[in-house]
């Protein structure tokens, strides 16, 4: 971008930059920082993202509870978190202010849409003076811009009325954070064509608001500085972004590819999890067959009735939907049928918070069934993760006959971040065979074991494997009922046997930092960002600490109770209240710290670092 | 297990009875329903391992144990949702589902209601014994007013469900009734709805001679029913009685039990017509009970209408010819991606 401009403005080169976008829910916030994460990861910085809204569509305009945001961290190395401090607020009206301003840093950017902070947005927000106009901001670089009026002149002649005119805000809102930022138009302007091109008013009114932010920056005397983040140093290769819930859609057809089975997707709405099946019903033509069902035990069972039939059957939900599904998992467990569940974890218990993010269904996962009932429970570990993590959860079940649970959460789900784009070729076929039809008229045993202690994949239409099962005990190789009581116990250790044995199958658990010592941080899921990173930062200055991230949690690895005693203390950080740390202290009798927040939002760097600095000291 | 033989051009009843030993109550009705339907399958002409009967839980839910066919003895109420996933990503295959009126109205009624008004292409078989058996005798969601059950000492106080209005009310494309000892008729609705494209809901009044002895019995008893049952045949008028000297004559919107001769003749009656698009005729006949009216057995509805596994299946195809098979490669790099050097 040009930097030569009237007033002569000083250009700051940063290692990063995090900003969040937020105002109404109706503000268009989630748009404009998708925008700016799309915008920032094409022109080659890495990018974390953290989106952050109501449960509600359309909170009443101007309240607290309406605001809408998105954070976007941005830097010119590898992150993995959306950042802790926010160096640049964008409010659009003062509830959206007195919500966001303690995240901001001291003497960081706020740019606010003055027009908003009238007497009755103020009022709103409960603020008893205009803060734009008192000194309450000093410790800040405040830009007062009157957005509202800027905005509705910059679309003047489009024919928009002014409640359409108002609606292009976030776009002058992105242009000026473009300009600060340094950051290229073109994307946008494609999207907008994209987007609006067939209602011609509408895309040239969003072009001129974008354009009239990025010049007022430009412009304007008020703004001195212009920052540049340079490109971050990513292996070579073809990115783009994904956000969790994308790239487990994705994920599963490229399992459904890899293993030539056809998807079956049943499923109910839920957030944050209902955007895997609006991305994964585009792709029919990969033979992706999705079913909208009635409830969440027909999304279960219809997923069960598909498995039965030869499909890659999955489902997905959120908490309060695994709970509904629970009696038919069992049901999963005991037919010895592949298929994959997927729980994008939110905030519990019952409705609990839907578009926040925790980490608190682990125990359900573990042990929301009835009777001796174990299944596999896998987790991925940021947005790009779940691509892998959908490929190995499909791999498991055909492996092994049995349904696997891959828990997300809704920080992973919405969340977007660069993802290099694999070589076709690298990604590992999944090998599934049917059972084939009995020679010579041999009686086929649906409950006969390979190896790896799994039965038979046998589907209708196969002449001479015609068999009956079902959620009753069942003989250990006809599968016909059976109330033998030694058929059971049998049975039972047998179901857990063949779980436990998936240990065996996958990699030891390795860990970031020294092998043994003082401290371990061990931690599963969403939270591998801010673990990672704030380990890897005390490392940097000298403290003891190592890392390591599960994606294996149930059964746990084989190697990582041994691991776990190489170091005089374990701290798990959860966003729960300690699940992980209840199963690893029953598992090894290690006296693990936990590190617990249920506050709706992700673990921020400083609060681990702050643990991992008292816990050595 | 029995060694499969359906390499054999013509089936039998055995070739459908699996190694199973029946385990139903001596003299339950649904071992007629289980011999008509081995019965009726040869006819069909579908191979043994195209068929699968999924059921939920209950006596009658343990159906497919006795079929040598693929099968699959669920959970309580879900035998619909399941069906609809096979059939959505099977659709080669033929499909029954066995319920029963707990299962499949109470702790199912949900699956039932979604999978007829979709019209899923699969036959649901609904044994109607108004009770529960298998729980040991609890009043069920078609127990009439006052019954007196384990549960309901004092009498039942829930208005009772009617299957058939209920799956009318769907818009369910075939919907019919039979009763388990008049194995003709019995035979010949199973038979009928095999036939049928689309949901074919059956409820077949089942007597539970343990729990709820007689329930049906104004319909079953030689001395009774004749005049407690009407049955339906396309075309007909609606004509019952031992000496066939009773109709049905529609006065505006209500039904009225007319006697022949004294200047009503057959004209003056209702005649069935179970093509009729509109299934506000075939909702009438469903609230036609005793002791007011005869209760109608046949068919009471069977039209055409798209089925939701073949829509399914068709975008799919759709899709594929529009976009062609989906491949990875054009997948990953659909939208905006960048390089990195």
């Amino acid at each position: 971008m040009a930097t030569t401009t009237e007033t002569e403005k000083r250009i700051v080169e940063l290692e990063e930059a995090t900003v969040r976008f937020c105002g109404d829910s109706g503000d268009g916030m989630q748009l404009a920082g998708t925008q700016l994460t799309n915008t920032s990861a094409m022109f080659g910085n890495d990018v974390a993202t953290f989106p952050d809204y109501p449960a509600e569509i359309r909170a009443p305009r101007g309240t607290k509870a309406g605001v809408s945001g998105f954070q976007i961290h941005f830097a010119a190395r590898d992150i993995f978190t959306p950042g802790d401090r926010v160096d640049a607020l964008v409010a659009m009206n003062p509830a959206a202010l007195v919500t966001n301003l303690s995240d901001l840093v001291r003497g960081g950017i706020l740019i606010a849409n003055a027009n908003a902070f009238d007497k009755k947005g103020l009022q709103q927000a409960g603020y008893e003076a205009n803060p734009l106009e008192d000194d309450s901001l000093e410790s800040y670089q405040l830009f007062n811009v009157e957005m509202t009026k800027l905005t509705r002149a910059a679309v003047k002649g489009t024919g928009l009325s002014t409640k359409e005119s108002d609606r292009c805000r976030n776009f002058f809102a992105m242009g000026l954070i473009y300009w600060l930022y340094d950051r290229p138009l073109d994307p946008t302007l494609r999207y907008i064509e994209e987007k609006f091109g067939k209602r011609p008013a509408i895309a040239e009114a969003n072009r001129n608001a974008l354009v009239a932010g990025y010049n007022y920056g430009d412009t304007t005397e008020a703004f001195i500085s212009q920052y540049q983040i340079p490109k971050a140093k990513l292996a070579a290769g073809t990115y783009r972004n994904v956000t969790g819930n994308q790239a487990l859609a994705w994920g599963l057809i490229a399992a459904s590819k890899l293993s030539n089975i056809e998807i079956f997707f049943g499923s109910y709405p839920i957030t944050p999890a209902s955007d895997i099946l609006h991305e994964i019903t585009k792709h029919k033509n990969f033979g992706v067959r999705t079913f909208q069902a009635e409830d969440e035990i027909a999304a279960i069972t219809s997923t069960i009735g598909a498995a039965f039939g030869g499909a890659m059957a999955v489902t997905c939900s959120s908490g309060p939907g695994i709970a509904l599904k629970g009696e038919a998992l069992g049901l999963a467990v005991i037919l010895e049928l592949p298929m994959i569940i997927i729980n994008v974890q939110r905030g519990g218990p019952s409705t609990g918070l839907p578009t926040k993010t925790e980490q608190s269904d682990l125990f359900q996962a573990f042990y929301g069934r009835n009777g001796e009932c174990p299944l596999p429970v896998i987790a991925a570990s940021c947005p790009a993760d779940c691509f892998d993590v959908a490929q190995e959860a499909w791999r498991i079940a055909t492996k092994f006959m049995t349904p696997v649970m891959i828990l997300s959460d809704g920080y992973i789900a919405n969340g977007a971040e660069p993802w290099k784009i694999p070589e076709i070729d690298d990604l590992k076929p999944i090998s599934v065979e049917y059972a084939k039809s009995p020679k010579n008229g041999e009686p086929f045993l649906p409950y006969s074991r390979d190896e790896n202690l799994a039965r038979p994949w046998a589907i209708p239409g196969t002449p001479g494997l015609a068999h009956r099962i079902g959620g009753l005990e069942k003989d250990a190789l006809t599968g016909n009922v059976s109330y033998d009581a030694d058929n059971h116990q049998y049975m039972c250790e047998l179901r857990a046997k063949k779980i436990a044995k998936i240990a065996e199958d996958v990699p030891a658990q390795s860990v970031d930092g020294p092998t043994s010592g003082k401290l371990l941080i061990l931690s599963w899921g969403g939270t591998y960002g801010a673990c990672s990173t704030a380990a890897s930062q005390v490392r940097h200055q000298g403290g003891d600490v190592a890392h390591t991230h599960l994606r294996y949690l149930y059964p746990l690895p084989e190697n990582l109770g041994k691991l776990l005693g190489q170091y005089d203390t374990v701290l798990i950080p959860e966003l729960n209240l300690g699940q992980l740390r209840t199963v690893i202290r029953s598992e090894y009798l290690v006296d693990a710290i936990g590190l617990n927040k249920l506050k709706g939002k992700p673990f921020v760097v400083a609060e681990i670092v702050e643990k991992i600095e008292e816990l050595l000291a | 297990m029995s060694t499969d033989t359906s390499a054999l051009p013509v089936l039998t009843p055995q070739d459908f009875a699996s190694d199973q030993d029946v385990r139903w109550c001596p003299g339950c009705g649904d071992y007629s329903i289980l011999a008509q339907m081995k019965k009726i399958l040869p006819a069909t002409g579908i191979p043994r391992e195209k068929m699968v009967f999924v059921s939920g839980i209950g006596c009658s839910s343990r159906f497919p144990y006795y079929m040598n066919t693929y099968g699959i003895h669920s959970i309580h109420g879900r035998a619909p949702a399941i069906a609809t996933g096979l059939k959505a990503s099977r659709p080669d295959l033929t499909v029954w589902v066995i319920t029963g009126d707990g299962d499949g109205l109470s702790i199912g009624g949900n699956h039932l209601i979604h999978a007829i008004r979709r019209n899923l292409d699969v036959n649901i078989v609904l044994f109607n014994n108004r009770i529960y058996g298998l729980t040991k005798g609890q009043y069920s969601p078609t127990s009439p007013v006052g019954k007196v059950t384990k549960s309901t000492p004092s009498g039942a106080i829930d208005n009772p469900l009617y299957p058939l209005s209920i799956a009318i009310g769907c818009e369910g494309t075939f919907v019919a009734r039979s009763i388990d000892t008049n194995i003709k008729h019995l035979a010949a609705t199973l038979r009928r709805a095999s036939e049928h494209r689309g949901t074919a809901f059956i409820e077949v009044y089942q007597n539970c001679h343990v729990f709820n002895d007689g329930a049906f019995k104004y319909a079953t008893d030689r001395t009774t029913k004749a005049d407690c049952v009407v049955e339906l045949e396309h075309g007909k008028p609606l004509i019952f009685g031992a000496n066939r000297d009773k109709g049905i004559r529609l006065n505006g919107m209500e039904p009225e039990v007319v006697e022949l001769g004294k200047g009503i003749t057959e004209d003056d009656l209702l005649f069935h017509d179970e093509k009729a698009a509109e299934p506000s005729l075939a909702y009438l006949l469903s609230r036609m009970r005793q002791p007011d009216f005869p209760e109608p057995i046949g068919v009471y509805r069977a039209v055409d209408r798209p089925k939701y596994d073949e829509m399914l299946n068709d975008q799919i195809v759709e899709a594929r010819e529009k976009k062609g098979d989906g491949q990875l490669e054009t997948l990953f790099h659909s939208g905006d991606t960048w390089s990195v050097e």
